[in-house]
Protein backbone atom coordinates (compact mmCIF):
# COMPACT_ATOMS: atom_id res chain seq x y z
CA UNK A 1 0.00 0.00 0.00
CA UNK A 2 1.29 3.32 -0.58
CA UNK A 3 0.18 6.14 1.84
CA UNK A 4 0.71 10.42 1.51
CA UNK A 5 0.19 11.65 4.66
CA UNK A 6 -0.22 15.43 4.69
CA UNK A 7 2.26 16.17 1.97
CA UNK A 8 3.64 20.03 0.91
CA UNK A 9 5.63 20.79 -1.88
CA UNK A 10 6.93 24.32 -3.51
CA UNK A 11 8.69 25.98 -5.74
CA UNK A 12 10.84 28.03 -4.07
CA UNK A 13 7.90 30.47 -2.15
CA UNK A 14 4.93 29.42 -4.28
CA UNK A 15 3.13 26.50 -2.66
CA UNK A 16 2.13 24.15 -4.96
CA UNK A 17 0.89 20.33 -2.68
CA UNK A 18 -0.74 21.84 0.33
CA UNK A 19 -1.41 19.14 2.80
CA UNK A 20 -2.25 16.06 0.63
CA UNK A 21 -3.09 12.75 2.18
CA UNK A 22 -3.73 9.87 0.09
CA UNK A 23 -3.89 5.77 -0.21
CA UNK A 24 -3.75 3.28 -2.71
CA UNK A 25 -4.33 -0.05 -1.69
CA UNK A 26 -2.79 -2.97 -3.34
CA UNK A 27 -4.32 -4.21 -6.72
CA UNK A 28 -6.73 -0.66 -6.86
CA UNK A 29 -7.01 1.64 -9.36
CA UNK A 30 -7.49 5.52 -8.49
CA UNK A 31 -7.64 8.16 -9.98
CA UNK A 32 -6.42 11.38 -9.52
CA UNK A 33 -8.04 13.94 -11.48
CA UNK A 34 -8.09 17.65 -11.62
CA UNK A 35 -7.79 20.98 -13.68
CA UNK A 36 -4.45 22.34 -15.16
CA UNK A 37 -2.14 23.63 -12.70
CA UNK A 38 -3.86 21.93 -9.71
CA UNK A 39 -0.93 20.45 -8.87
CA UNK A 40 -0.92 16.64 -10.42
CA UNK A 41 2.15 16.70 -11.66
CA UNK A 42 4.08 18.27 -8.94
CA UNK A 43 2.58 15.65 -6.40
CA UNK A 44 3.90 12.73 -8.66
CA UNK A 45 7.40 14.21 -9.05
CA UNK A 46 7.20 14.02 -5.86
CA UNK A 47 6.06 10.28 -5.31
CA UNK A 48 9.17 9.74 -7.84
CA UNK A 49 11.33 11.42 -5.29
CA UNK A 50 12.01 14.08 -8.55
CA UNK A 51 11.05 16.59 -6.20
CA UNK A 52 11.71 16.09 -1.62
CA UNK A 53 8.57 17.82 0.15
CA UNK A 54 8.76 20.65 2.58
CA UNK A 55 7.35 18.26 5.11
CA UNK A 56 4.77 15.34 5.29
CA UNK A 57 5.57 11.81 4.94
CA UNK A 58 5.31 9.30 1.79
CA UNK A 59 5.25 5.54 2.89
CA UNK A 60 5.22 2.19 0.98
CA UNK A 61 4.86 -1.26 2.37
CA UNK A 62 5.22 0.08 6.02
CA UNK A 63 8.74 1.70 4.97
CA UNK A 64 9.23 5.68 5.02
CA UNK A 65 10.44 6.80 1.14
CA UNK A 66 10.43 9.91 0.99
CA UNK A 67 13.75 10.94 1.25
CA UNK A 68 15.09 8.04 -1.22
CA UNK A 69 16.20 9.03 -4.58
CA UNK A 70 14.10 7.95 -8.08
CA UNK A 71 16.11 4.85 -8.40
CA UNK A 72 15.11 3.88 -5.14
CA UNK A 73 11.90 4.59 -5.62
CA UNK A 74 11.83 2.48 -8.96
CA UNK A 75 13.46 -0.27 -7.34
CA UNK A 76 10.86 -0.63 -5.28
CA UNK A 77 7.93 -0.78 -7.76
CA UNK A 78 6.78 2.83 -7.94
CA UNK A 79 7.27 3.22 -11.69
CA UNK A 80 6.42 6.78 -13.51
CA UNK A 81 5.13 6.82 -17.17
CA UNK A 82 5.41 10.86 -16.92
CA UNK A 83 3.55 13.29 -18.37
CA UNK A 84 4.69 13.77 -22.51
CA UNK A 85 6.22 10.36 -22.57
CA UNK A 86 9.91 11.42 -22.14
CA UNK A 87 11.20 8.86 -24.73
CA UNK A 88 14.63 9.27 -25.90
CA UNK A 89 13.91 9.92 -29.59
CA UNK A 90 16.87 8.27 -30.82
CA UNK A 91 17.26 4.93 -29.46
CA UNK A 92 14.78 2.30 -31.31
CA UNK A 93 11.75 1.41 -29.88
CA UNK A 94 13.52 -1.80 -28.72
CA UNK A 95 16.40 0.27 -27.17
CA UNK A 96 13.97 2.33 -24.87
CA UNK A 97 12.15 -0.37 -23.85
CA UNK A 98 15.34 -2.30 -22.57
CA UNK A 99 16.50 0.64 -20.79
CA UNK A 100 12.66 0.39 -18.56
CA UNK A 101 14.45 -3.04 -17.12
CA UNK A 102 17.80 -1.07 -16.26
CA UNK A 103 17.66 -1.55 -12.62
CA UNK A 104 18.80 -5.18 -11.25
CA UNK A 105 15.41 -6.76 -10.58
CA UNK A 106 14.45 -6.01 -13.91
CA UNK A 107 17.06 -6.89 -15.78
CA UNK A 108 16.90 -10.28 -14.65
CA UNK A 109 13.51 -10.95 -15.96
CA UNK A 110 14.24 -8.62 -18.69
CA UNK A 111 13.80 -11.06 -21.78
CA UNK A 112 10.40 -12.65 -20.44
CA UNK A 113 8.95 -8.85 -19.49
CA UNK A 114 9.84 -7.76 -23.38
CA UNK A 115 7.60 -10.74 -24.38
CA UNK A 116 5.24 -10.14 -22.20
CA UNK A 117 4.99 -6.52 -23.30
CA UNK A 118 5.43 -7.57 -27.10
CA UNK A 119 2.34 -9.31 -26.72
CA UNK A 120 0.26 -6.74 -24.44
CA UNK A 121 1.47 -4.10 -27.12
CA UNK A 122 1.69 -5.98 -30.51
CA UNK A 123 2.19 -2.95 -32.62
CA UNK A 124 4.87 -2.55 -30.62
CA UNK A 125 6.68 -5.52 -32.02
CA UNK A 126 6.16 -4.20 -35.32
CA UNK A 127 7.79 -0.91 -34.98
CA UNK A 128 10.69 -2.49 -32.42
CA UNK A 129 13.45 -1.31 -34.57
CA UNK A 130 12.75 1.82 -35.38
CA UNK A 131 13.78 4.87 -33.44
CA UNK A 132 11.42 6.26 -30.94
CA UNK A 133 11.31 10.02 -32.41
CA UNK A 134 9.82 8.82 -35.31
CA UNK A 135 6.58 7.22 -34.51
CA UNK A 136 3.11 8.97 -34.04
CA UNK A 137 2.33 10.32 -30.54
CA UNK A 138 -0.17 7.45 -29.76
CA UNK A 139 2.74 5.25 -30.96
CA UNK A 140 5.09 6.78 -28.48
CA UNK A 141 2.53 6.52 -25.49
CA UNK A 142 2.39 3.00 -25.61
CA UNK A 143 6.43 2.90 -26.14
CA UNK A 144 6.19 4.75 -22.82
CA UNK A 145 3.63 2.70 -21.37
CA UNK A 146 5.93 -0.94 -22.76
CA UNK A 147 8.89 0.82 -21.44
CA UNK A 148 7.32 1.56 -17.74
CA UNK A 149 6.14 -2.13 -17.95
CA UNK A 150 9.55 -2.80 -18.27
CA UNK A 151 10.61 -2.04 -14.88
CA UNK A 152 8.53 -4.52 -13.19
CA UNK A 153 6.24 -2.38 -11.33
CA UNK A 154 4.55 -2.80 -7.78
CA UNK A 155 2.55 0.26 -8.84
CA UNK A 156 1.95 1.87 -12.13
CA UNK A 157 1.39 5.84 -11.96
CA UNK A 158 0.37 7.10 -15.48
CA UNK A 159 0.76 11.25 -16.00
CA UNK A 160 -1.85 12.38 -18.32
CA UNK A 161 -1.47 9.61 -20.91
CA UNK A 162 -4.94 10.73 -22.87
CA UNK A 163 -2.55 14.48 -23.76
CA UNK A 164 -2.64 14.74 -27.54
CA UNK A 165 -4.21 11.78 -28.54
CA UNK A 166 -6.95 11.20 -30.64
CA UNK A 167 -10.82 9.76 -29.02
CA UNK A 168 -10.02 6.63 -30.53
CA UNK A 169 -6.36 6.09 -29.64
CA UNK A 170 -7.58 7.59 -26.16
CA UNK A 171 -10.19 4.00 -25.76
CA UNK A 172 -7.39 1.92 -27.06
CA UNK A 173 -4.90 2.67 -24.68
CA UNK A 174 -7.98 3.49 -21.38
CA UNK A 175 -8.15 -0.45 -22.85
CA UNK A 176 -4.48 -1.60 -22.39
CA UNK A 177 -4.61 0.91 -18.41
CA UNK A 178 -7.53 -1.84 -17.44
CA UNK A 179 -5.36 -5.13 -19.02
CA UNK A 180 -2.24 -4.15 -16.77
CA UNK A 181 -4.54 -3.39 -13.77
CA UNK A 182 -6.47 -6.60 -14.16
CA UNK A 183 -3.21 -8.29 -14.41
CA UNK A 184 -2.80 -7.33 -10.68
CA UNK A 185 -0.55 -4.27 -11.34
CA UNK A 186 -1.61 -0.71 -8.46
CA UNK A 187 -2.65 1.78 -10.64
CA UNK A 188 -2.52 5.44 -10.20
CA UNK A 189 -4.17 7.16 -12.77
CA UNK A 190 -3.49 11.16 -13.81
CA UNK A 191 -5.83 12.31 -15.94
CA UNK A 192 -7.84 15.68 -16.96
CA UNK A 193 -10.46 13.58 -18.74
CA UNK A 194 -11.80 13.79 -16.02
CA UNK A 195 -15.31 11.14 -16.94
CA UNK A 196 -13.14 8.25 -18.54
CA UNK A 197 -10.76 8.57 -15.53
CA UNK A 198 -13.17 7.77 -12.93
CA UNK A 199 -15.75 5.56 -14.80
CA UNK A 200 -12.14 3.12 -14.83
CA UNK A 201 -11.12 3.19 -11.48
CA UNK A 202 -12.03 2.03 -8.39
CA UNK A 203 -11.96 5.20 -6.40
CA UNK A 204 -10.77 8.98 -7.44
CA UNK A 205 -9.14 11.82 -5.61
CA UNK A 206 -9.99 15.38 -6.91
CA UNK A 207 -7.18 17.69 -6.72
CA UNK A 208 -7.61 21.86 -6.48
CA UNK A 209 -5.28 24.46 -5.70
CA UNK A 210 -2.71 21.55 -4.08
CA UNK A 211 -5.33 20.26 -1.51
CA UNK A 212 -7.74 17.40 -2.25
CA UNK A 213 -11.28 18.59 -2.84
CA UNK A 214 -13.45 15.57 -2.88
CA UNK A 215 -12.50 11.90 -2.84
CA UNK A 216 -14.64 8.63 -2.80
CA UNK A 217 -15.78 5.83 -4.63
CA UNK A 218 -15.74 6.61 -8.61
CA UNK A 219 -19.43 6.02 -8.82
CA UNK A 220 -20.32 8.12 -6.21
CA UNK A 221 -17.58 11.49 -7.38
CA UNK A 222 -19.67 10.83 -10.80
CA UNK A 223 -22.82 11.38 -9.13
CA UNK A 224 -21.44 13.99 -7.17
CA UNK A 225 -23.65 17.87 -8.34
CA UNK A 226 -20.34 19.53 -7.46
CA UNK A 227 -17.95 17.58 -9.89
CA UNK A 228 -20.92 17.28 -12.34
CA UNK A 229 -20.51 20.99 -12.75
CA UNK A 230 -16.99 22.29 -12.29
CA UNK A 231 -15.25 19.14 -14.49
CA UNK A 232 -18.16 17.32 -16.23
CA UNK A 233 -20.34 20.83 -17.60
CA UNK A 234 -23.32 19.13 -16.84
CA UNK B 1 53.45 20.83 -55.17
CA UNK B 2 51.24 17.92 -55.29
CA UNK B 3 53.55 16.17 -53.10
CA UNK B 4 53.49 18.58 -50.63
CA UNK B 5 49.45 18.71 -50.78
CA UNK B 6 49.86 14.74 -50.01
CA UNK B 7 52.37 15.37 -47.94
CA UNK B 8 50.04 17.89 -45.62
CA UNK B 9 47.25 16.47 -46.24
CA UNK B 10 48.16 12.82 -44.57
CA UNK B 11 50.05 15.19 -41.46
CA UNK B 12 46.85 17.01 -41.05
CA UNK B 13 45.05 13.77 -40.71
CA UNK B 14 47.01 12.05 -38.51
CA UNK B 15 47.30 15.01 -36.21
CA UNK B 16 42.96 15.47 -36.75
CA UNK B 17 42.69 12.42 -35.11
CA UNK B 18 44.28 13.32 -32.08
CA UNK B 19 42.03 16.16 -31.50
CA UNK B 20 39.16 14.22 -32.79
CA UNK B 21 39.19 12.08 -29.62
CA UNK B 22 40.11 14.78 -27.11
CA UNK B 23 36.99 16.89 -28.89
CA UNK B 24 35.18 13.63 -28.57
CA UNK B 25 35.90 13.89 -24.55
CA UNK B 26 34.32 17.54 -24.75
CA UNK B 27 31.49 16.80 -26.87
CA UNK B 28 30.12 13.92 -24.65
CA UNK B 29 30.86 15.76 -21.51
CA UNK B 30 28.54 18.43 -23.14
CA UNK B 31 26.12 15.87 -24.40
CA UNK B 32 25.22 14.46 -20.66
CA UNK B 33 25.87 17.08 -18.42
CA UNK B 34 25.66 20.72 -20.40
CA UNK B 35 28.93 21.56 -19.04
CA UNK B 36 31.27 22.90 -20.93
CA UNK B 37 34.62 21.39 -19.74
CA UNK B 38 37.12 24.21 -20.34
CA UNK B 39 39.88 22.12 -17.74
CA UNK B 40 40.00 19.80 -21.12
CA UNK B 41 43.70 21.37 -21.98
CA UNK B 42 44.98 20.60 -18.74
CA UNK B 43 43.95 17.22 -18.85
CA UNK B 44 45.52 16.16 -21.78
CA UNK B 45 48.45 17.89 -20.07
CA UNK B 46 47.97 15.68 -17.28
CA UNK B 47 47.80 12.45 -19.77
CA UNK B 48 51.41 13.91 -21.33
CA UNK B 49 52.72 14.16 -18.05
CA UNK B 50 51.45 10.21 -17.00
CA UNK B 51 52.84 8.92 -19.51
CA UNK B 52 56.06 11.04 -19.33
CA UNK B 53 56.49 10.27 -15.77
CA UNK B 54 56.25 6.08 -16.81
CA UNK B 55 58.29 6.65 -19.50
CA UNK B 56 61.31 8.25 -17.19
CA UNK B 57 60.19 6.26 -13.83
CA UNK B 58 60.17 2.30 -15.65
CA UNK B 59 60.92 2.77 -19.28
CA UNK B 60 57.62 1.78 -20.60
CA UNK B 61 56.65 3.59 -23.90
CA UNK B 62 53.40 5.42 -23.60
CA UNK B 63 51.75 2.88 -26.28
CA UNK B 64 52.33 0.19 -23.75
CA UNK B 65 51.22 2.42 -20.62
CA UNK B 66 48.02 3.66 -22.47
CA UNK B 67 46.05 1.28 -20.11
CA UNK B 68 47.47 2.80 -16.90
CA UNK B 69 46.84 6.28 -18.49
CA UNK B 70 42.86 5.45 -19.17
CA UNK B 71 42.64 3.98 -15.70
CA UNK B 72 44.02 7.07 -13.75
CA UNK B 73 42.29 9.54 -16.12
CA UNK B 74 39.17 7.86 -15.61
CA UNK B 75 39.43 8.12 -11.94
CA UNK B 76 40.48 11.97 -11.91
CA UNK B 77 37.49 12.50 -14.30
CA UNK B 78 35.22 10.55 -11.75
CA UNK B 79 36.39 12.08 -8.85
CA UNK B 80 36.48 16.01 -10.45
CA UNK B 81 33.22 15.34 -11.58
CA UNK B 82 31.46 13.92 -7.54
CA UNK B 83 33.66 16.57 -5.76
CA UNK B 84 33.71 19.65 -8.06
CA UNK B 85 31.36 19.55 -10.58
CA UNK B 86 28.42 17.61 -9.28
CA UNK B 87 27.63 20.05 -6.43
CA UNK B 88 26.58 23.01 -9.03
CA UNK B 89 25.19 21.07 -11.85
CA UNK B 90 21.97 23.26 -11.73
CA UNK B 91 23.83 26.42 -11.36
CA UNK B 92 23.92 29.03 -14.21
CA UNK B 93 26.19 28.32 -17.13
CA UNK B 94 28.44 30.84 -15.97
CA UNK B 95 29.44 29.71 -12.48
CA UNK B 96 30.18 26.32 -14.16
CA UNK B 97 32.46 27.59 -16.50
CA UNK B 98 34.31 29.48 -13.64
CA UNK B 99 34.52 26.20 -11.88
CA UNK B 100 36.16 24.22 -14.89
CA UNK B 101 38.41 27.18 -15.86
CA UNK B 102 39.40 27.48 -12.15
CA UNK B 103 40.14 23.44 -12.37
CA UNK B 104 42.39 24.21 -15.08
CA UNK B 105 44.50 26.82 -13.14
CA UNK B 106 44.73 24.71 -10.77
CA UNK B 107 46.04 21.63 -12.71
CA UNK B 108 48.48 23.83 -14.54
CA UNK B 109 49.89 25.19 -11.61
CA UNK B 110 49.69 21.75 -9.30
CA UNK B 111 51.94 20.70 -12.94
CA UNK B 112 54.39 22.96 -12.55
CA UNK B 113 54.65 23.09 -8.70
CA UNK B 114 55.66 18.93 -9.62
CA UNK B 115 57.63 19.00 -13.11
CA UNK B 116 59.01 22.58 -13.01
CA UNK B 117 58.41 24.65 -16.27
CA UNK B 118 61.06 23.02 -18.16
CA UNK B 119 60.04 21.61 -21.55
CA UNK B 120 60.16 17.80 -21.42
CA UNK B 121 60.07 15.29 -24.57
CA UNK B 122 59.20 11.98 -24.69
CA UNK B 123 61.79 10.27 -26.95
CA UNK B 124 61.21 6.65 -28.25
CA UNK B 125 64.16 5.14 -30.05
CA UNK B 126 63.71 3.26 -32.90
CA UNK B 127 60.48 5.56 -33.66
CA UNK B 128 61.74 8.59 -34.51
CA UNK B 129 62.87 8.15 -38.49
CA UNK B 130 60.08 8.79 -40.88
CA UNK B 131 58.52 6.30 -42.32
CA UNK B 132 59.24 6.22 -46.11
CA UNK B 133 56.00 5.72 -49.02
CA UNK B 134 57.33 6.68 -52.03
CA UNK B 135 58.64 10.61 -51.38
CA UNK B 136 56.06 11.11 -48.89
CA UNK B 137 57.33 10.62 -45.16
CA UNK B 138 55.40 9.48 -42.42
CA UNK B 139 56.15 10.13 -38.76
CA UNK B 140 55.74 7.01 -37.00
CA UNK B 141 54.42 8.28 -33.50
CA UNK B 142 51.95 10.34 -35.52
CA UNK B 143 50.68 6.98 -36.93
CA UNK B 144 50.60 5.13 -34.19
CA UNK B 145 48.50 7.81 -32.67
CA UNK B 146 46.18 8.12 -35.41
CA UNK B 147 45.61 4.00 -35.20
CA UNK B 148 45.51 3.95 -31.31
CA UNK B 149 43.06 7.14 -31.92
CA UNK B 150 40.87 4.76 -34.29
CA UNK B 151 40.79 1.87 -31.53
CA UNK B 152 39.43 4.10 -28.81
CA UNK B 153 37.21 5.72 -30.74
CA UNK B 154 36.09 2.55 -31.44
CA UNK B 155 36.21 1.86 -28.35
CA UNK B 156 34.01 4.59 -26.47
CA UNK B 157 31.35 3.86 -29.08
CA UNK B 158 30.72 0.13 -28.62
CA UNK B 159 30.75 1.05 -25.07
CA UNK B 160 28.13 3.58 -25.82
CA UNK B 161 26.36 1.10 -28.04
CA UNK B 162 26.19 -1.83 -26.83
CA UNK B 163 26.40 -1.88 -22.40
CA UNK B 164 23.46 -0.76 -20.42
CA UNK B 165 25.80 2.00 -18.77
CA UNK B 166 26.22 3.51 -22.25
CA UNK B 167 22.80 2.71 -23.08
CA UNK B 168 22.32 4.78 -19.74
CA UNK B 169 24.67 7.34 -20.83
CA UNK B 170 22.86 8.10 -24.12
CA UNK B 171 19.66 8.52 -22.17
CA UNK B 172 20.85 10.81 -19.80
CA UNK B 173 21.98 13.04 -22.60
CA UNK B 174 18.97 13.24 -24.39
CA UNK B 175 16.34 12.76 -21.53
CA UNK B 176 17.25 13.10 -18.25
CA UNK B 177 14.27 13.22 -16.57
CA UNK B 178 12.97 9.89 -18.48
CA UNK B 179 16.02 8.44 -17.72
CA UNK B 180 15.79 9.24 -13.66
CA UNK B 181 12.09 8.16 -13.63
CA UNK B 182 13.60 4.61 -15.58
CA UNK B 183 15.84 4.27 -12.03
CA UNK B 184 19.40 5.37 -13.62
CA UNK B 185 21.26 7.25 -11.22
CA UNK B 186 21.97 10.39 -12.90
CA UNK B 187 24.48 11.79 -10.76
CA UNK B 188 26.57 8.37 -10.94
CA UNK B 189 26.39 8.62 -14.80
CA UNK B 190 27.51 12.18 -15.05
CA UNK B 191 30.49 10.81 -12.98
CA UNK B 192 31.49 7.77 -15.32
CA UNK B 193 30.95 10.49 -18.48
CA UNK B 194 33.20 12.55 -17.38
CA UNK B 195 35.51 9.92 -16.68
CA UNK B 196 35.04 8.56 -20.09
CA UNK B 197 35.48 12.19 -21.43
CA UNK B 198 38.65 12.88 -19.25
CA UNK B 199 39.78 9.46 -20.19
CA UNK B 200 39.78 11.01 -24.16
CA UNK B 201 41.91 13.98 -22.90
CA UNK B 202 44.58 11.07 -21.11
CA UNK B 203 44.72 9.17 -24.13
CA UNK B 204 45.16 12.01 -26.26
CA UNK B 205 47.62 13.75 -24.30
CA UNK B 206 49.80 10.30 -23.87
CA UNK B 207 49.78 10.05 -27.76
CA UNK B 208 51.12 13.72 -28.18
CA UNK B 209 53.72 12.81 -25.54
CA UNK B 210 56.02 11.39 -28.01
CA UNK B 211 54.73 14.22 -30.73
CA UNK B 212 55.77 17.48 -29.18
CA UNK B 213 57.16 18.95 -26.50
CA UNK B 214 55.71 18.33 -22.74
CA UNK B 215 55.18 21.23 -20.86
CA UNK B 216 52.39 22.46 -17.77
CA UNK B 217 50.83 25.41 -20.09
CA UNK B 218 50.78 23.36 -23.69
CA UNK B 219 47.44 22.18 -22.91
CA UNK B 220 46.09 25.72 -23.75
CA UNK B 221 46.24 25.40 -27.02
CA UNK B 222 44.64 22.43 -27.51
CA UNK B 223 41.68 23.36 -25.01
CA UNK B 224 40.86 26.28 -27.60
CA UNK B 225 40.70 24.01 -30.40
CA UNK B 226 38.91 21.14 -28.42
CA UNK B 227 36.33 23.73 -27.90
CA UNK B 228 36.43 25.06 -31.42
CA UNK B 229 36.26 21.41 -32.96
CA UNK B 230 33.14 20.35 -30.45
CA UNK B 231 31.33 23.30 -31.55
CA UNK B 232 32.00 22.67 -35.13
CA UNK B 233 30.52 19.31 -35.08
CA UNK B 234 27.55 20.98 -32.98
CA UNK B 235 27.92 20.32 -29.17
CA UNK B 236 26.90 17.21 -27.99
CA UNK B 237 27.63 15.09 -30.86
CA UNK B 238 30.47 13.27 -30.74
CA UNK B 239 31.15 11.55 -34.30
CA UNK B 240 30.43 14.84 -35.82
CA UNK B 241 33.53 16.11 -32.87
CA UNK B 242 35.28 13.50 -34.55
CA UNK B 243 34.44 14.39 -38.30
CA UNK B 244 35.42 17.94 -36.85
CA UNK B 245 38.34 16.92 -35.71
CA UNK B 246 39.78 15.17 -39.02
CA UNK B 247 38.83 18.06 -40.98
CA UNK B 248 40.37 20.96 -38.50
CA UNK B 249 43.25 18.82 -38.34
CA UNK B 250 43.60 18.71 -42.56
CA UNK B 251 42.87 22.47 -42.64
CA UNK B 252 45.37 23.19 -40.10
CA UNK B 253 48.06 21.88 -42.29
CA UNK B 254 47.24 23.20 -45.30
CA UNK B 255 46.81 26.92 -43.98
CA UNK B 256 50.44 26.37 -42.92
CA UNK B 257 51.66 25.08 -46.01
CA UNK B 258 50.00 27.59 -47.99
CA UNK B 259 50.28 30.79 -45.81
CA UNK B 260 53.20 29.29 -43.01
CA UNK B 261 52.15 28.31 -39.42
CA UNK B 262 51.48 31.12 -38.30
CA UNK B 263 48.50 31.83 -39.87
CA UNK B 264 46.85 28.48 -39.46
CA UNK B 265 45.96 28.98 -36.31
CA UNK B 266 44.00 32.20 -37.79
CA UNK B 267 42.32 30.34 -40.17
CA UNK B 268 40.68 27.62 -37.24
CA UNK B 269 39.16 30.42 -35.72
CA UNK B 270 38.13 32.13 -38.88
CA UNK B 271 36.18 29.44 -39.34
CA UNK B 272 35.15 28.72 -35.74
CA UNK B 273 33.37 32.51 -36.46
CA UNK B 274 31.89 31.64 -39.83
CA UNK B 275 30.64 28.20 -38.28
CA UNK B 276 28.89 30.40 -34.94
CA UNK B 277 27.79 32.98 -37.68
CA UNK B 278 26.08 30.88 -40.03
CA UNK B 279 25.34 27.92 -38.24
CA UNK B 280 25.71 28.02 -34.36
CA UNK B 281 24.51 24.63 -34.09
CA UNK B 282 27.44 22.92 -36.18
CA UNK B 283 28.12 21.11 -38.82
CA UNK B 284 26.39 17.79 -37.53
CA UNK B 285 24.18 19.82 -34.42
CA UNK B 286 20.63 19.33 -34.31
CA UNK B 287 18.16 22.36 -34.50
CA UNK B 288 17.93 24.04 -31.17
CA UNK B 289 14.67 23.07 -29.39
Amino acid sequence: MLTLENVYANYGTLQIIQGVSMEIKDGEMISLVGSNGAGKTTLLKTISGLKKPESGKIIWDGEDITSLSPDKIVARGIVQIPEGRKLFPQMSVEENLILGSYLKDAKKKRKETLAYVYEMLPDLLKKAKMPAGSLSGGQQQMVAIGRGLMACPKVLIFDEPSIGLSPLLTDIMFEIIKKIKDSGTTVMLVEQNVQNALKMADRGYVLEQGRIAMEGLSADLLNNEELKKSYLGI
Amino acid sequence: MAISITQSLIDGLLMGGVYALAALGVSLIFGVMKITNFAHGALITVGMFIAYQVYTSFNINPYISLPITILIMFFIGFGIQKLTINPIISAPSHNQLLLTQGLSIVLENLLLVIFTANYKSVLLPGFDKALKVGSISVNKPKLIAFGLVVVASLGVYLLLQKTDVGHAISATSVQREGATLMGIKVPKINAIAFGIGVACAGVAGALLAPIQYISPTVGEGFQLKCFVIAVFGGLGNIWGAVVAGLIIGIVESLASLALGGSWSEMVIYLIFILVLLFKPTGLFGKKTR
